[in-house]
């Protein structure tokens, strides 16, 4: 970057998927690819009907704002932002604004990047209701009223990141929260989570903590992924820099861009004289709340484990390495597929090593989520076992862990199926090594030299028996059977 | 024999008595609508269809009634008075309704009103001018007209209103009878069309204080689609009345009600207030204390700037949902926001307009603090005002408008100057959520008056008590309107 720094401000939207219904209608609160299947008369505003606020979303987002370090507020208000738009049916969106004070506001944030603690300063937390769905197509556009509705929590930042990589790890923390305290699954793949970002740049020697050094604000919406939100920063940044290198810097108005994902490039939406007023007044149909202290203190005392404090177990409890704990822990369907493994009996370190080669090897591999995948954590601590008693070898478990993914059986059943079987029987096995051996005698005079002669044996007895063989009793009874003669 | 003039109590009768069926009740109330029809222009939808019902131990079963049509009747058409949901069908029906139709009430009307109840004079629905059935030259004043026509011309005992500024207050006193809208929040609103949701009340027009009472213990009640419902079981409001006001404390606002304050009087105000003065000395007579109080001029000349601001602030976005996509006749326009304009601009008449217009004005950003917010804190000192005097007196009493029902043809939704603190004080009713209650108190020009006492929230009782005893020691209890010319 050079003479510049960039500072970057984040707009999260996060729909809270955990209430059963929606934030102001007693609509079913779930993912549904029937449009229209999950409304009721106020999700559409007919006229007369009327927002009734859903208290568990309260709940869920005040739990979000006390572990993001933000303040909760005295009394719970809620604002209307008025705008026409097709998705929004009632012309304007039941939300918060900072006054009076949202769910949270002012808060500070703890978050990695590279093994290096930062932090991120929040502005606000607010609870919203999500607007329709629209899709368009060349000669007509359609609506899915399923959305509207839908508890949304939109979490604001300070521009307080200097980097997309920043940014980012920012944004996974808060999904890991997110997903933690059981307030979403912030499922981008669903539309679950979008952003918006700000971006300026200024001089890179100047005094950031005084608004007046700070460059033009571009602001870009509707960023529908974290990779997005990364090839967007780093676009924005080298586009503004060209800029001032260019001397068109200053010519650049305050201005709303949206990201493009087909070009991967920003373009331009309005620029801030074109902004709108969304003429923000108190929603008349729902009182202002009390919020008690005791019911505060109720949810302070109802927030779930969370990562970092999972990690310190797997750590310190379970002896995994550090780089093993972070990559367990940071999405929570993970770490639970994990834990659940190891409460039916599973040692958590070899279960560590299946889930972060194998396991999120697969994921990876196939861009999947390990609800998608037919490996559950019984039939993981299932082949773990089989491992364990020497029934198959380490070997033949990752061809039945393929087995398993491909053909959606359970594990025993796959080990049948291939006649997998170990052959662990000292009777069986005994008279092959002994017939082995004395066909190659002239072996053991090598041996006796000072050969290594059990690689041979062993491989010999593989052959026969097509790899069935135990390897550790196998090379049990070599030994044996040699220091005999 | 005719019994829809008759009071709830008599009719109740006549039916458990056998004297009378359900049935004929409802081919009298159709039949007697349809001549007002054609001289008053009453309603939107007579339902020639309307079913007896079966007669129950609840006063309202089985008895004929109006129904504002701002009020969702499920299956049954429901226009607000407008062009913009002239045909629209709800598929649901409003609480109060379902209350309703709970008691064994028969809906056999659906009433005229100003349009979204968006004005005082019953001129600017969609169906055409209702006129008033004592005089049909003259307005019933508004916004529940063709309910207050209705009950005065002994359609039946009671129709439904709404009241945002004076809506059922104001009409019953041009038309004679009596107009009760209770504490805010005792009925729900869900199923109403909002015009400005934060002083929007339901209610009732009919002949007696008694009938009043009956029919809102019938349409009360918490409700878990109104978040500004209360819990009102334990309140039974026709079983409290009984008339004790030996010993109530009333007061009236000198600078509302001396006659001094208006230099260029005509006739018909000095004989109304000539006449309220009368009603005050009748209110002694039965025990009770009146006295005159001062409230701080420039904060009541504030009085009708304030409910233009705050009601037409709420009301621009609460009709934004009005957008003719998802109901209503769907605009022509080649995108969806040529669509909208195509069909608001047909829609609504000019008066709704301009109150959109000012709503949007005094709800942009750079206008907001000078006039919405202001208007907000202004209302607040109103209503503290009136929480003063409520500490020291049971109810205020005061005239209602400045005389008889105006002509239609001289009639325009502006205000006198001079009398304009006298118009519309009513409003402060709405502004505190206090209820309120209009009784016919005489005559002035052949025409009836009206004169209205407004209490503390949540004391309805009391309300309702003042004005029975009162009623009771007139002339004007259950009185028919008698064309006069």
């Amino acid at each position: 970057m050079g003479k510049y720094k960039a500072l970057i401000g984040l707009e999260m939207h996060c729909e809270i998927s955990k209430t059963n219904t929606k934030v102001f209608s007693s609509a079913a609160n779930t993912f549904t690819d029937t449009p229209n299947s999950n409304i009721r008369p106020v999700d559409m505003a007919f006229p007369g009907t009327l927002p009734v606020v859903n208290k568990e979303a309260v709940r869920l987002s005040l739990m979000a704002s006390m572990i993001l370090g933000c303040k909760q507020p005295e009394y719970l208000y809620f604002e209307r932002k008025n705008y026409y738009y097709p998705d929004l049916p009632k012309g304007y969106q039941i939300t918060q604004e900072t006054k009076p004070a949202p769910v949270g506001i002012y808060g500070e944030m703890k978050y990695e990047l590279d093994g290096v603690e930062k932090t991120a300063k929040i502005n606000n937390i607010h609870l919203e209701e999500d607007s329709a769905s629209s899709d368009h197509y060349s000669r007509y556009s359609t609506l899915d009223y399923n959305r509207a509705g839908v508890p949304l929590l939109e979490l604001v930042t300070e521009p307080c990141f200097h980097s997309a990589d920043e940014a980012v790890a920012f944004l996974e923390t808060v999904r890991c929260i997110y997903q933690y305290a059981n307030i979403s699954d912030a499922d981008s793949k669903k539309g679950q989570v979008r952003c918006d970002v700000n971006v300026s740049i200024m001089e890179e020697d100047k005094d950031e903590t005084n608004p007046a050094n700070w460059g033009t604000k571009i602001e870009i919406k509707n960023v529908n992924s974290f990779s997005g939100v990364r090839d967007t920063i780093n676009y924005e940044i080298e586009r503004q820099i060209k800029a001032k290198e260019d001397g068109t810097y200053d010519d650049m108005a305050q201005q709303t861009r949206r990201w493009d994902e087909a070009t991967m490039t920003t373009i331009f939406m309005r620029s801030k004289v074109d902004a709108i007023d969304y003429k923000y007044f108190v929603e008349p149909n729902i009182p202002k709340l009390k919020l008690s202290k005791e019911w505060l203190e109720q949810i302070r005392k109802e927030i779930p484990v969370l990562a970092s404090e999972r990690k310190a177990k797997y750590i310190n409890e379970y002896g995994l390495t550090n780089y093993d704990a972070t990559i367990l822990v940071k999405e929570k369907p993970i770490s639970d597929f994990y834990e659940d493994t190891i409460k039916l009996g599973a040692d958590p370190k070899i279960c560590s090593n299946w889930m972060t080669t194998n396991v999120l090897g697969y994921l990876n591999k196939n861009d999947l989520q390990i609800s998608d995948i037919y490996l559950t954590p019984e039939y993981l601590y299932e082949l773990i076992s089989l491992v364990e008693k020497g029934e198959i070898s380490s070997k033949q478990s990752k061809e039945v862990f393929t087995k398993v993914l491909e053909e959606k059986k359970k594990p025993s059943d796959i080990v049948k199926s291939l006649g997998m079987k170990q052959m662990s029987d000292e009777s069986t096995l005994r008279p092959m090594i002994v017939s082995i051996i004395e066909e190659h005698l002239e072996l053991i005079e090598e041996y006796r030299k000072g050969r290594n002669v059990f690689d041979f044996f062993v491989g010999q007895v593989m052959k026969q028996t097509r790899g069935q063989a135990n390897p550790s009793l196998t090379a049990k009874i070599i030994k044996e059977e040699i220091d005999r003669r | 024999m005719e019994y829809m003039s008759k009071s709830l109590e008599e009719i109740h009768e006549a039916l458990v008595s056998g004297k009378v069926t359900s049935k004929e009740l409802v081919e009298e109330s159709l039949k007697k609508s349809h001549e007002l029809q054609d001289k008053c222009n009453a309603f939107v939808t007579i339902l020639d269809d309307a079913k007896e019902k079966e007669v129950t131990d609840n006063i309202l079963s089985g008895i004929p009634f109006g129904m504002k049509d701002n009020y969702s009747t499920k299956g049954i058409l429901t226009t607000g008075s407008s062009n913009t949901l002239k045909d629209y069908v709800p598929f649901f029906d409003a609480t109060s309704v379902i209350n309703l139709n709970k008691a064994g009430a028969v809906m056999v009307t659906k009433t005229v009103m100003d349009e979204f109840g968006m004005g005082g004079t019953g001129t600017t629905g969609h169906t055409g001018v209702v006129r008033n059935p004592w005089d049909t030259s003259r307005m019933c004043a508004g916004s529940s007209s063709g309910s207050a026509a209705s009950v005065a011309a002994g359609i039946y005992p009671y129709a439904t209103g709404s009241d945002t500024g004076d809506s059922i207050r104001k009409p019953a006193a041009y038309c004679g009878i009596v107009g009760y809208k209770p504490t805010y929040g005792m009925i729900s609103r869900y199923g109403l069309f909002p015009f400005a949701s934060s002083l929007d009340h339901l209610g009732v027009l009919t002949r007696n204080v008694k009938d009043a009472a009956i029919v809102v213990d019938n349409m009360k009640g918490i409700d878990a689609n109104d978040m500004t419902t209360w819990d009102s079981s334990n309140i039974h409001l026709a079983d409290s009345i009984n008339n004790d006001v030996k010993g109530k404390k009333l007061c009236y606002i000198k600078e509302i009600c001396d006659i001094n304050n208006y230099p260029n009087a005509s006739k018909e105000l000095k004989e109304h207030l000539e006449n309220f003065n009368k009603t005050l000395e009748l209110c002694k007579k039965l025990g009770m204390e009146v006295e005159e109080v001062s409230v701080d001029k420039t904060l009541l000349d504030a009085e009708p700037a304030v409910y233009v601001v705050i009601s037409c602030a709420e009301a621009t976005s609460n009709m934004s949902n009005l957008t003719g996509i998802i109901f209503g006749p769907r605009g022509e326009g080649d995108n969806y926001i040529d669509m909208m304009k195509d069909y608001r601009t047909k829609g609504f008449s000019p008066l709704i307009k301009r109150r959109f217009v000012i709503g949007s004005y005094v709800l942009q950003a750079e206008n907001k603090d000078r006039y919405f917010h202001n208007a907000q804190r202004v209302r607040r000192l109103l209503v503290d005002a009136w929480k003063e005097l409520f500490k020291k007196y049971d109810a205020v009493i005061l005239p209602v408008g400045s005389g008889p029902a105006k002509h239609l043809d001289g009639s325009k939704d502006i205000l006198d100057e001079n009398t304009a603190v006298l118009e519309e004080h009513l409003q402060i009713g709405n502004f505190g959520g206090f209820p309120s209650i209009t009784i016919p108190n005489g005559f002035v020009d052949g025409l009836p008056v009206g004169v209205n006492i407004t209490g503390n929230c949540y004391d309805d009782i009391n309300v309702l008590n003042i004005a029975s005893s009162l009623e009771d020691s007139m002339e004007y209890k259950n009185q028919i309107a008698k064309e006069v010319r």
